[in-house]
């Protein structure tokens, strides 16, 4: 391949002082000097978070404090990384949500596993996993980077429901026992 | 109806396309022989017809006929169908020379959406907690068949849910599309009629008869053929989802009777165990008390690792040592039903090789007439295949107790049997050299002077012969505990020890010499032998009496 030689245009002679490339760049520095700090004071300050922000996953519980999972196990199962691990337990019969049956005895989420895609929350048919604004996850073992069922809920806390769809389910089971059809 | 082997095949329209199919066959399991699904929920090939779901509405034509003549009427060249005015169902049609079906007219389509549709109006929106998701007909046919979104503004239907049918099926009537297979099968199979539909109209609710419960040794087929989750198996309830669980076909080990099974398995636990179709040997059913049989496996009494003297100890050192004691003589065996034909045969090459006496235990129970039999190991025809014996079952091992008390045998190896109650006590056993390969920790084992560990039947590959003669093939579900290996390698490194060399005891090896052995197993090898096994030839052991009188599929000979 022929090679074609570039002739270098020779430097004038306020290039060879370097002056006017030195202003230019102070000129630049002036100008942020004088500006307003933008810089987040991390951690003391933090930033606002918006709204559908996509951090770390946790369960949420409905208004009357009912726990929403119902362990269908299909975020498990649509996990990409295979982060979340749920045990599926029985609701026994005298509980206050006993019409639901069905409830995790353990659900694991593993953070190092985790890669924020949002498909839990997409595939649940509850809505009970929600990833919401917490975004900040840090451990000194493998073991404590495992949000355990205590602690996906302690994150979660309380989001409205329009829906209450087991309530309402039991309600009209009550109705309908009372002659209603 | 068709008698003889040969299906009188005709040839039926089908969308316009013409198949080969028998002649008086029913039409939705002879169109599945095509490929061609007709959704149904309440037709069970191995139950009555009820056609009461209509969910397989299909329309049909036959060539019009001049009533004067008697000759088919052309149209363009070809027979001029005529169309029955209604659809009918598949599911009580059978197949007829010259048949026209369509299966997706706009007209047949629009029944499928209607059915759907009218099944879903009081359907509860269970699927989340509902076992049967992911293997749920309605779930399946609503998404494949059904309109998409729902018209009805009423509040659904009340019914109970979480009943207890039985002791292990709970039932959950709002999901119950009434179908009535579970009746049938009851009623048809099971030989226990306890269920039946009560009330009317969208009250109607399956239920049992008063003071009854549907407890018998075959209610959890009818959690099986559901095909949605109104029955589902209380064991398995709220387990696991199906999704995540691995099939692996494998043969019941309760009785000779040889049940084919599906064992469902998820990162190496057992969670299910479900009957899988052989029309030959157990159709599609299975006995309940055979579904438990996993959970020993997991028992707290497993034996995990070699033991030498009780003391847990390296496998090949235990090996070493029940090769040393096993070379020392003289020398009996005690084999079993419950092992595979390859580790039979290894066992009866080892006892020919240390010139030992060889007993093979009966385990007899009651037999009930359909799929659990009197004999209850599942390979006792296996240990006459492999000429690890070559008379009937031992009753007791009183003849084994009189040779250890005189003294002419001072080595035993005891294979997958629990000898204790077989009249071989702890005296007895304190005067031999035992040397024990079972799964369990039982008497024998732990006065051994080398327990090994054995595999269950889900953590090995091998092959049964049940009572019909039937070499039927299981394979390995999940992994056995840490550092045990198969039977077969273990009795073939035994083997091998005793004969000075070493010896080959993978299956491949194992198969070439039992088929070049034994003349009912020749041109057969591991690997070859189909999902509905292979009849062997058993008249060579006619004369034994063996217990088994009658099951589903078999027949003793008078």
């Amino acid at each position: 391949m022929a090679v074609k030689v570039l002739e270098r245009r020779p430097l004038s002679f306020w290039e060879r002082t370097y002056l006017p490339q030195i202003l230019g760049g102070l000129k630049v520095t002036w100008q942020n000097i004088l500006r307003p700090s933008v810089t987040l004071q991390y951690p003391e300050e933090r930033p606002v978070i918006p709204s559908g922000y996509r951090g770390v996953p946790t369960l949420v519980r409905d208004p009357n404090g009912r726990e929403k999972c119902v362990s269908c196990q299909l975020c498990e199962f649509v996990c990409p990384p295979k982060a979340i691990r749920i045990t599926p337990g029985e609701i026994p019969a005298g509980a206050d949500t006993a019409h639901v049956e069905k409830a995790p005895r353990e659900f694991d989420i593993n953070m190092l596993r985790c890669i924020y895609c949002g498909l839990c929350q997409e595939v649940c048919p509850e809505e009970a996993i929600w990833l919401q604004g917490q975004y900040s996850m840090v451990g000194r073992t493998r073991e404590e980077m495992v949000n355990n069922k205590a602690r996906l809920y302690e994150l979660g806390g309380t989001l409205p429901d329009s829906h209450l769809k087991w309530d309402h389910k039991r309600d009209e089971a009550g109705r309908q026992a009372g002659g209603h059809h | 109806m068709v008698t003889d082997n040969k299906p009188n095949l005709v040839t039926v329209n089908i969308d316009g396309v013409e198949h080969q199919l028998p002649a008086g066959a029913n039409l939705v399991d002879a169109l599945a022989s095509v490929g061609k699904e007709v959704p149904h929920y309440c037709y069970h090939p191995k139950l009555s017809v009820a056609g009461n779901c209509r969910m397989c509405l299909v329309e049909l034509g036959s060539p019009l006929r001049d009533r004067a003549t008697g000759e088919v009427v052309m149209e363009n060249g070809k027979p001029k169908v005529g169309w029955q005015p209604k659809p009918a169902i598949a599911c009580a049609s059978t197949v007829t020379p010259g048949l026209h079906i369509r299966l997706d007219s706009p007209a047949v389509k629009s029944c499928r959406e209607g059915v759907t549709e009218l099944l879903l109006i009081n359907h509860p929106l269970d699927c989340p907690i509902c076992d049967q998701a992911g293997e749920c007909k309605l779930q399946e046919y609503s998404a494949q068949y059904g309109r998409g979104y729902s018209r009805y503004i009423d509040e659904k239907n009340a019914k109970p849910k979480r009943t207890r049918l039985g002791p292990r099926v709970t039932l959950d009537d709002e999901r119950c599309i009434l179908c009535s297979r579970c009746v049938r099968f009851c009623n048809e199979v099971a030989g226990d009629p306890v269920l039946g539909f009560v009330n009317r109209g969208s009250y109607n609710t399956l239920t049992c008869y008063p003071g009854r419960e549907l407890a018998n040794n075959y209610s959890l087929n009818t959690v099986d053929i559901c095909p949605v989750g109104a029955l589902t198996s209380t064991d398995f309830r709220f387990r696991m989802r199906v999704w995540f669980l691995k099939q692996t076909p494998s043969v019941d080990t309760e009785s000779s009777a040889g049940v084919n099974t599906t064992v469902w398995s998820r990162e190496g636990k057992v969670h299910r165990v479900t009957p899988r179709r052989n029309d030959a040997v157990n159709e599609t059913w299975m006995a309940d008390s055979g579904r438990e049989l996993f959970k020993s496996g997991e028992s707290a009494d497993r034996l995990r690792a070699a033991r030498i003297r009780g003391a847990e100890a390296d496998l090949g050192a235990a090996l070493a040592l029940a090769a040393e004691i096993l070379r020392a003589g003289p020398l009996a065996i005690v084999g079993s039903g419950h092992q595979s034909l390859e580790e039979q045969r290894l066992l009866a090459r080892l006892a020919k090789a240390a010139g030992a006496r060889t007993y093979v235990p009966a385990r007899r129970g009651a037999g009930d007439g359909l799929l659990v039999s009197e004999d209850r190991t599942p390979n006792f025809r296996g240990a006459l295949l492999a000429g690890l014996t070559d008379r009937e079952a031992d009753r007791d091992l009183a003849a084994l107790r009189a040779e250890i008390e005189t003294g002419r045998v001072r080595s035993l190896l005891v294979c997958r049997e629990e000898v204790a109650s077989l009249g071989l006590d702890a005296a007895t056993l304190a005067k031999v050299r035992l040397v024990t390969l079972g799964t369990h920790l039982d008497a024998a084992s732990a006065a051994a002077e080398v327990a090994l560990p054995g595999l269950t039947v889900f953590e090995r590959s091998g092959h049964f012969v049940n009572c019909q003669f039937r070499l039927q093939s299981f394979l390995q579900a999940i992994p056995g505990p840490a550092g045990a290996r198969p039977d077969a390698e273990i009795l073939g490194r035994l083997l091998g020890a005793v004969e000075g060399r070493a010896v080959a005891f993978d299956a491949g090896a194992v198969w070439q010499e039992l088929a070049a052995s034994q003349p009912a197993l020749a041109g057969l090898a591991a690997g070859r032998v189909p999902a509905e096994g292979v009849l062997l030839d058993g008249s060579a052991w006619r004369h034994l009496p063996f217990p088994e009188r009658k099951l589903l599929k078999f027949a003793a000979q008078a």
